[in-house]
């Protein structure tokens, strides 16, 4: 049973599924929230606060993030008032400051104005990662596998393997890298090796019998087999040649 | 240990008897042997007496009690003896024969030991004395009664009596009812009525539910959770069992920093007691009710106090703070209904069911009832933990508890509220001491930190000791916490090395009100607090840093050095204590050289001239 909301968004009325976000609602609806630290298949987090929202209920109006505040009936919702601009406009000159030379980071803020951080540059070691949590993330809930995590607290939080050692638990899939917003992640396919240097990891990648194309790394297709209890050599030919 | 208790009858008839004991009209000596009494040396005092008492063979005509903290932690160890309500402190235990001898087997009472005060000389009676006079111990109070490792000395005081009530005369939603007419508002410092918390978990879905008790005070100087706890954990365990029959839960939490071992201890040994005596476990007191409790020791990070990182860690998961869209009343613990309140809160509940609310609400002030425990430290006289009606003056608390400034100095301010509370001037010492004003004037009621501060702090030094700490306890997750608190520091940096820039001050403004609006938990939006309360009470001492390169408090080590002045007697001690050489003895009776070259600003020679002959500009 799904019971509907009826909403204000910017100034019009949307009705929506109660249990939806704020976010969601206004992406159905065509209405642009800025984020960095959201993607659709991962459970929202609220790290990168980009996508605040103002929000008035009764007498009460305040900045929430939207990917997580839950839709509600007569709710107020305002995505680009004064107020949220100011906050998002902060966001992006602490992010820039931190990643100076990041295109993404670069261009969003150029968005909302800001081209030159307010503070000192800090673009420790070309380091493009915001903290978001999105690779953490993605390599628990979506890949079930945690060969990484956020470790340290503060300004030295970081994603990281166990010990800061080589990721063992890692197959390869590259999910992490496919998910940062930033390009954090540095990986690259040559000579039939996968390598994901965040992690300090290597993989050997699977040769296709067909066509002879390498197409994925060999430890990651082992893993799929096996949680899918496929037949052994189920993946000796690729996607394209099955 | 008495036998199991079956029946609300079981408890009374050992109430009684135990009652009986301890009103038998024999001396009394309570021996403070709380967390701050030690480094005082309160544990060779306690075995003093025990050999004293045992040498002379005098165990039966004196009740000697080892208890947890009586509050003014600034004159340890104490002692109070009854009858006569005879004070004593800094107690050594050279002292013990002689307290022994006269005052516990001959009622004399030795002057020497009694807290003195220039204007009234000295005084006997705990009640007197000027730092317990305007406080209202209902809380702390008891700790001076029972030994903590003792279930049967808080039975003995009418401990467990609340929650016989409770399980047998009243229906839970009555519970909540007189919760909610006490007023009471949480302890930890949020001020969220307490009844209505209740009130909503008692009412939200599932049918398992958590009680969780908040012990991981974090902010430096505050241990005013501690004292509770480890001087009268049976109360806060009463006000947990109390809160779990009323909302409806089975299973509880008491999530305690792994730096109180003191507090650990005791409140282990309180369950372990309680459940031998069936007032906790299956079936209490013969009531059908079930509840168990769990102890989770907390890491020591200061985020861990946030109701939502302290659940994450509960559950096994790095102490990260999560949006509260979604109240924990209704998805906490598991996600299931939890609540959570702070030990103080927990430990007022005994006490509201026992004598009403309308007798708590008439303490206090409208809105704020019931009293506050603060732990009131810096530079004041008498540091301690001090219990007050909520809406006393701060310039109360300072003064009159407090005793003043130290040293005949001047009072500057006074941070409440913990690392992220704000810094209130001297204009402001009139101000009522509750939740609402706090909020209003820019800090907080927190979990009950006090500061002091006189002239010799700079207070922009103060914001970035603050800022620093907070930086570094930050758990990182959002970025207006993990890289505005970080800027704010910088920028202080840079005032307090002479390197501030004019629009430094609007820049920090600007930052302090994004975090307050868009940082995900209370650590990072209340961290701008202390900058934000010092530019707005000393914005001439930021000015002086920034426009003249100078700092009025002598402290910020760029901004200042350090000179002899002419009435130096040459008599050499600075020379002897200066660790880098830069002092030059000339003579006797001609002042010392310095070389400011050599000079580290450590400021060794200005403390130990007795003449006054070092200056600071």
């Amino acid at each position: 049973m799904s019971e509907t909301v009826t909403l204000t968004i910017d100034g019009k009325k949307y009705t929506a599924e109660r249990g939806r976000t704020v976010l969601q609602v206004a992406t159905d609806n065509g209405i642009r929230i800025p984020t960095l630290c959201h993607n659709e298949a991962i459970e929202p987090y609220g790290a990168c606060r980009l996508c605040v929202v103002e929000v008035t209920r009764g007498s009460r109006t305040r900045i929430v993030t939207s990917c997580l505040y839950p839709v509600e009936e007569g709710l107020i919702v305002q995505t680009a008032s004064d107020r949220v601009i100011r906050n998002r406009k902060m966001l992006l000159d602490l992010l820039l400051a931190r990643c100076s030379e990041n295109e993404v980071i670069k261009n969003l803020a150029a968005e909302y104005g800001v081209t030159q951080p307010s503070f000192r540059q800090e673009y420790w070691e070309k380091n493009d990662c915001i903290v978001c949590g999105l690779c953490v993330r993605a390599c628990e809930q979506v890949v079930g596998v945690s060969a990484i995590s956020l470790v340290n607290r503060g300004i030295s939080k970081e994603p990281a393997p166990p010990f800061l050692e080589k990721a063992t638990d890692c197959i390869g899939c590259g999910s992490c890298y496919y998910v940062c917003p930033t390009h954090a992640i540095k990986m690259e396919d040559k000579n039939g090796v996968r390598r994901i240097h965040n992690w300090k990891v290597e993989f050997k990648l699977k040769k296709c019998s067909k066509c002879g194309i390498y197409w994925a790394p060999e430890a990651q297709l082992e893993y799929i087999r096996r949680k899918a209890d496929l037949p052994v050599g189920f993946f000796d030919i690729c996607p394209n040649c099955r | 240990m008495p036998s199991k208790l079956k029946s609300p009858k079981a408890l009374e008839a050992l109430q009684k008897k135990l009652g009986k004991v301890a009103d038998a009209g024999k001396v009394s000596i309570s021996v403070c042997n709380g967390t701050a009494c030690r480094p005082y040396g309160s544990n060779p005092v306690v075995e003093a007496f025990k050999t004293e008492i045992e040498k002379r063979g005098v165990a039966d005509k004196i009740d000697f009690r080892i208890t947890g903290c009586h509050g003014f932690c600034e004159r340890g160890p104490v002692a109070l003896i009854q009858p006569g309500n005879i004070f004593y402190q800094k107690i050594q235990v050279d002292d013990i024969p002689e307290i022994v001898e006269k005052t516990l087997l001959n009622r004399i009472v030795i002057e020497r030991l009694l807290f003195k005060n220039d204007s009234v000389g000295n005084i006997q009676a705990q009640v007197d004395i000027p730092f317990y006079k305007k406080q209202q111990r209902i809380i702390l109070g008891n700790n001076v009664k029972i030994d903590p490792t003792s279930i049967e000395d808080y039975i003995a005081i009418g401990g467990y009596s609340a929650l016989s009530k409770s399980l047998f005369e009243l229906k839970p939603e009555q519970i909540i009812d007189m919760v909610k007419a006490s007023g009471l508002r949480g302890r930890g410092g949020g001020g969220f009525p307490t009844g209505a918390k209740w009130e909503s978990c008692r009412n939200a879905h599932g049918d398992i539910k958590y009680v969780i008790v908040n012990a991981d005070e974090g902010d430096p100087g505050a241990y005013a959770n501690e004292g509770l706890l480890s001087g009268n954990p049976h109360s806060v365990l009463e006000g947990l069992i109390i809160g779990a029959y009323a909302i409806g839960a089975h299973q509880g939490y008491i999530y305690v920093r792994n730096e109180y071992p003191l507090a650990l201890k005791n409140i282990t040994i309180a369950m372990q007691q309680a459940e031998k005596l069936g007032l906790l476990g299956k079936d209490i007191l013969g009531s059908g009710f079930d509840f168990n409790v769990r102890i989770n020791r907390g890491g020591g990070a200061f985020v861990c106090g946030e109701s939502t990182a302290l659940m994450a860690s509960l559950e096994g998961k790095p102490g990260e703070p999560r949006a509260k869209y979604i109240h924990t009343v209704e998805k906490g613990l598991w996600e299931r209904p939890s609540d959570l309140n702070n030990v103080e809160t927990w430990a007022n509940i005994p006490l509201i069911i026992n004598n009403g609310p309308e007798w708590f609400s008439a303490i206090g002030s409208s809105g704020n009832t019931g009293t506050k425990i603060f732990s009131l430290t810096g530079k004041v006289n008498n540091t301690g933990l001090v219990e007050v009606p909520l809406g006393i003056k701060l310039r109360d608390i300072i003064f009159d508890i407090g005793g003043g400034i130290r040293d005949g100095k001047k009072f500057k301010a006074v941070q409440t509220g913990g690392p992220s509370g704000g810094c209130l001037p001297e204009s402001m010492l009139d101000l009522p001491v509750n939740f609402d004003e706090l909020t209003k004037a820019g800090s907080m009621m927190g979990s009950g930190g006090m500061i002091v501060m006189d002239e010799d702090n700079c207070m922009v030094d103060v914001a970035r000791y603050f800022l620093t700490f907070l930086e570094e306890e930050s758990c990182g997750k959002c970025v207006p916490c993990r890289e505005g608190i970080k800027r704010m520091r910088q920028i202080l940096n840079d005032i307090c090395d002479g390197k501030g820039q004019e629009s430094d001050i609007d820049l920090l403004k600007e930052l302090g009100a994004h975090l307050q609006d868009s940082a995900l938990c209370a650590l990072g939006s209340s961290a701008p607090n202390p900058v934000l309360t010092t530019i707005n009470y000393f914005h001439d001492e930021y000015m002086a840093h920034i426009r003249d390169k100078k700092c009025p408090a002598g402290v910020c080590k760029a901004l200042i050095h350090f000179y002899i002045k002419d009435n130096c007697p040459g008599c050499g001690l600075c020379v002897k204590a200066c660790p880098t050489n830069a002092i030059t003895f000339v003579e006797k009776r001609k002042p010392v050289i310095l070389d400011q070259s050599k000079c580290i600003k450590c400021r060794t020679c200005y403390d130990i001239c007795k003449m006054g002959a070092v200056g600071i500009e």
